[in-house]
């Protein structure tokens, strides 16, 4: 259950929240994504409210998680077919866009191959080309790096860097302290529901200092 | 509004190339018919057999139906699919409504098989109630997959929805499946569609009653 949350993200920030599990940080970035209704409060995104006006706030928003939320059985183009159709996009417009998303993300040759034969990473992949389809102004990360490989975790940053999302605003949830801060404009950290520690980027830490702050919050609470 | 045409070709396109509701529905269905064709004339042979065979084509239906409808939510488990689903702006009676589009094909395809093994099975050489029996299979269909679809999505979550599902659907559609049947049984013994038109009032009203309500209830349905 979250409590007395009260967070403010500025247009092209990008907000990194760490907590320990059951923290609430999934449950948070469920409710500003319109997957989970309030039950009291109110979410703004873009001055729309998400338990108002879902729809519009989904074309806001892209959502990379953990799981990819793509059809084993179908192939990485009819995934992103899919999914563009289900955003309104225009035929030529979205073959256009998938193209363009496939190159980037290194699947062109893979584009007609069933998603339930693509490797972890490429799934991860195809993830973001999924999420980004729609050209969102906005971008939740849950926990992305969930069962990547280091390699698969660095080739995940580089496309994201190579995709230039840097626009975007960008929140995170992640457990990896040190790609978090890098990434990070601000960081929460959020224990038992609350959020019991908030710093902008002129007030961050070291990596070795932030992990001692981690550790000291969270313990107190 | 064509959103949920794409979400029915997305799930087609997915059953057609791995047929594992078809599979499993067709030979379930045909089983039951050839089960029951068998026990019935050769075995028990003071039953007349066009008395009960609608029944027979109901509960092959039925089964048939509850095996597919178990897993038409199965795929959207996986990956999260289903969360990805809910982050499309769409509204929740759009996933609804492509899933009823889906299901009502699948579920149309198992009863062209069946309907022709049924009238051979079951000797109805003269088939002039032929136009009113597919009615009666269209709206008694239609009801049953509207009201199944609703309640596939009600368990989806469950481990053991392939149980849940049958035990908390039966009671609802014991009123389509009777009508059902009784309709089925007159047209087939008197040709005439219209001396089935109660049942047929009744299954006209029983689909226009669940396709207004579970379009107004699906929305919490797929709430986390």
């Amino acid at each position: 259950m979250l409590r007395d949350i009260n967070l403010d993200i500025k247009t092209g920030d990008f907000l990194t929240i760490f907590g320990p599990n059951g923290a609430g940080k999934t449950t948070l970035v469920k409710i500003m994504s319109t997957l989970v209704s309030p039950t009291s409060g109110t979410v703004l995104v873009h001055d729309l409210d998400v338990k108002r006006s879902p729809l519009e706030v989904r074309r806001l928003i892209g959502v990379i998680s953990h799981e990819t939320y793509l059809y084993q059985d179908l192939t990485a183009k009819e995934n992103l077919q899919f999914f563009g159709r289900m955003y309104g996009m225009h035929r030529d417009k979205l073959e256009a866009r998938i193209h363009e998303l496939v190159e980037e993300i290194g699947l062109q040759y893979r584009l007609d191959d069933r998603v339930g034969t693509f490797s972890r990473g490429m799934k991860q992949r195809l993830s973001i080309a999924r999420a980004i389809l729609h050209d969102p102004k906005i971008l939740f990360l849950d926990e992305p790096y969930t069962g990547l490989d280091q390699h698969a975790a660095a080739t995940f940053d580089s496309i994201l860097e190579e995709l230039d999302v840097s626009d975007k605003t960008q929140v995170m949830i992640s457990h990896d302290i040190e790609r978090g801060l890098a990434l990070a404009d601000k960081v929460v950290i959020l224990h038992g529901g609350k959020i019991v520690y908030e710093a902008a980027k002129d007030e961050m830490e070291g990596v070795e200092q932030f992990r001692h702050t981690y550790e000291h919050y969270v313990k107190e609470v | 509004m064509k959103d949920f045409l794409y979400l029915a070709w997305k799930d087609l396109l997915m059953e057609f190339r791995t047929k594992q509701m078809l599979n499993s529905m067709v030979i379930f269905s045909l089983l039951v018919i050839v089960i029951f064709n068998y026990s019935f004339s050769n075995i028990m042979f003071n039953i007349d057999v066009a008395d009960i065979a609608p029944g027979i084509l109901w509960i092959a239906f039925t089964f048939a139906g509850m095996l597919g409808l178990s897993r038409s939510f199965a795929s959207e488990m996986e990956e999260g699919c289903l969360d990805g689903l809910k982050l499309c702006p769409v509204a929740p009676s759009t996933i609804y409504l492509g899933k009823v589009v889906s299901n009502l094909v699948i579920m149309f395809m198992i009863e062209a098989i069946i309907v022709p093994m049924f009238i051979v099975l079951f000797n109805f050489s003269d088939i002039k109630g032929l136009a009113g029996l597919i009615v009666i299979i269209l709206l008694g269909t239609i009801g049953f997959i509207l009201v199944g679809t609703l309640f596939s999505a009600l368990t989806v979550n469950m481990r053991t929805r392939e149980i849940l599902l049958p035990v908390i659907l039966f009671p609802i559609i014991i009123p389509l499946i009777m009508s059902s049947v009784m309709a089925t049984q007159k047209v087939l013994s008197t040709g005439d569609l219209f001396s089935a038109i109660d049942e047929i009032r009744l299954l006209v009203v029983y689909d226009l009653v669940f396709f207004i309500a579970a379009q107004l209830v699906f929305e919490y349905v797929i709430e986390d």
